[in-house]
């Protein structure tokens, strides 16, 4: 009985929670005239994403700092895709996850079998590695990147315009901001599901002991693959998005310190937390944007902050809130 | 060809160095240093503003720059790294304050230096030529300098009393608390002098490439690739993952001139293929 209604309220929560976003956001930002919210906001959500996608691979018990590199490639595919071969925008988008999640796999099976340490530095090689490649593939366009990639067009089904052409909307940063939304929704409410389900708690296995579970018969090898898959699909999801709403995609578009961000988002929100990720995201980028008024001294602030952070709460943000919620 | 063998000698030497700092702390500490590149770029402004600014000889220089570091590296492993460890549930909760140090550096640096690049004037001038061989004079000092460095650091480990406390600590942190090894204060040395490396090897290099204050990050990235080669928390690994490195980053800047800048991204997909065979490097140890 009270496991239903936690769960209810759970439920009503998260609903509110998303009519909030989609409907009083807006209404307040038209309200205060600030529409350059809609920008910040739209990207926290799609940062979020992938962010969620490291979160994975923490769940998993893998420090992975090389979420830009699927983000860069998610980026490029969608381009490319649009570009090249005229392809509707919504074609690319899981296009460029899966794309990502395949060539996840093919690197993953290799180096999912370090840990630690080894397999937080390899990651961060790759975020490199993906930068290198784009500079130096011909079909990428180098170091000029590629620019001008038209807005997302419409779909329509039997003649039911489901999205409206993005060109010929009225506003469309709302719009870019509703998609987003809806998507970091999406993502969020798969990665409830996903903790929540057996794949969830043997994941939790593989973080606590991977030889203890591979003892017991879990297959560590597949579900360490498909849980990297999986945050690679975010990433290049996310990836994909962020080169549409802007328009243009560059070689360092993601970066290392990209990477490295998203791996702070986790940390920062609290890796023990589904809705971690999205917390940290949020409390990073509007922090460092409100710096903004500090100058040079942004970064300096920033910083002192993130270490004050993070002697105070080592444990990420969500432990204030939800202190018994992480059994021992 | 021996040109290529000579500078790769000359770039394993200076990576070596780096790259054996940052093991030194993982060793220890088990903390990854993503603020290690800070640190060499760091130390890498003392020099310059020592001998280049203030115009006093260059050994001065070099010593202030390792002192400064030292002091700066026995600071964040009191009151930093050591109360996150104590507090955090999660070991990995100190790659985060290591990336939360490496911005803050970054931040202070651009504050008191600025963003340009900044050289100084030669230690000695003059270039080593004979038949096969061309090498600039200053080259060949810092080179020997730090392959002496290396060996000092070698020597240090193995004979004096705080070295063999360190290596006790990296084999076994309890065991080597239960015989009297007094853990935290060799835990502070371990990460100054691992500071006090990428500090020197900071000011060793401002002679030769001049230094900027966003060159900390590659740095970082080049000295993880040298670890991970090597084997993270050896270090007779991260020896050998600096003149490996130095070797084939001679080597592909030789052969694959003609292809573009390729030079990395065919050192990481080896380093790929030799990580799938051996995971911990050449002689590392495994994690957990």
């Amino acid at each position: 009985m009270r496991k239903t209604q936690t769960a209810t309220v759970r439920t009503v929560s998260a609903a509110i929670f998303l009519l909030v976003l989609l409907v009083a956001v807006p209404l307040l930002i038209n309200a205060t005239g600030r529409s350059d919210l809609y920008y910040t906001l739209t990207s926290v959500a799609l940062l979020s994403i992938i962010s969620a996608g490291v979160w994975i691979t923490f769940y998993i018990g893998r420090i992975n700092i090389g979420q830009g590199a699927y983000a860069l490639a998610g980026g490029y595919v969608s381009a490319i895709l649009v570009m090249n071969y005229g392809m509707s925008f919504w074609q690319t988008l899981p296009l460029a996850g899966l794309f990502c999640a395949a060539a996840s796999v093919l690197i993953g099976l290799p180096i999912l079998r370090l840990r630690g340490v080894y397999f937080a530095m390899v990651s961060l090689v790759l975020t490199e590695v993906a930068r290198l490649l784009a500079l130096a593939l011909p079909i990428t366009n180098g170091a000029s990147g590629i620019v001008s990639i038209p807005l997302p067009t419409g779909i329509s089904l039997f003649g039911l315009t489901l999205v409206p052409d993005f060109a010929t909307v009225a506003n469309p940063r709302l719009a870019f901001y509703i998609a987003a939304v809806l998507l970091m929704a999406l993502c969020f409410l798969g990665l409830y599901r996903l903790a929540h389900s057996r794949i969830g708690q043997l994941c939790q296995s593989l973080q606590q002991n991977e030889e203890l579970a591979s003892s017991i018969g879990v297959n560590i090898a597949y579900l360490r693959v498909i849980a990297y898959a999986i945050s690679s699909f975010l990433g290049g999801v996310g990836g994909a998005m962020f080169a549409s709403i802007s328009q243009s995609i560059y070689p360092s578009s993601f970066t290392v310190a990209d990477s490295v961000n998203f791996m702070l988002n986790c940390f920062l929100g609290g890796l023990g937390y589904v809705l971690g990720p999205m917390l940290g995201t949020f409390v990073l980028y509007f922090g460092w944007d409100l710096l903004f008024q500090t100058g040079q001294f942004q970064l300096l602030i920033f910083s002192t902050v993130l270490i004050l952070l993070m002697l105070v709460l080592p444990n990420g943000l969500l432990s204030l809130a939800l202190p018994r919620k992480r059994g021992k | 060809m021996e040109q290529v063998i000579a500078n790769g000698l000359y770039l394993g030497a200076q990576y070596a160095l780096i790259a054996l700092g940052l093991t030194l702390i993982f060793a220890l500490m088990n903390v990854l240093n993503f603020a290690h590149g800070q640190m060499y770029v760091l130390g890498g402004f003392v020099t310059y503003t020592i001998y280049g600014q203030l115009k006093l000889p260059f050994v001065v220089a070099l010593i202030c720059s390792g002192v400064t570091l030292a002091i700066i590296g026995a600071l964040m492993e009191k009151f930093l790294f050591r109360t996150v460890i104590r507090r955090s549930k999660r070991e990995e909760s100190t790659m985060l304050l290591a990336a939360a140090t490496a911005f803050f550096l970054d931040a202070v640096m651009l504050l008191l230096f600025g963003e340009k690049q900044r050289g100084v004037p030669k230690i000695i001038s003059g270039v080593f030529i004979s038949e096969r061989v061309i090498l600039p004079y200053d080259r060949i000092l810092v080179g020997v300098v730090a392959i002496l460095m290396i060996a000092a650091f070698m020597v240090f480990m193995q004979y004096s009393r705080p070295g063999r406390a360190m290596r006790a600590l990296a084999q076994d942190r309890v065991a080597a608390q239960l015989m009297g090894v007094k853990v935290e204060r060799y835990s502070m040395i371990g990460f100054a002098l691992g500071a006090m490396l990428a500090g020197v090897v900071g000011g060793l290099l401002v002679s030769i490439t001049g230094v900027n204050s966003g060159i900390g990050g590659p740095i970082s990235i080049k000295a993880f690739l040298m670890v991970m080669i090597g084997g993270a928390g050896v270090v007779g690994g991260a020896i050998a993952g600096g003149f490996i490195l130095g070797m084939m980053e001679s080597v592909g800047l030789a052969t694959l001139r003609e292809y573009g800048d390729i030079t990395y991204l065919a050192i990481f997909a080896l380093l790929m293929i030799f990580l799938s065979i051996r995971p911990h490097g050449l002689m590392g140890k495994p994690w957990g």
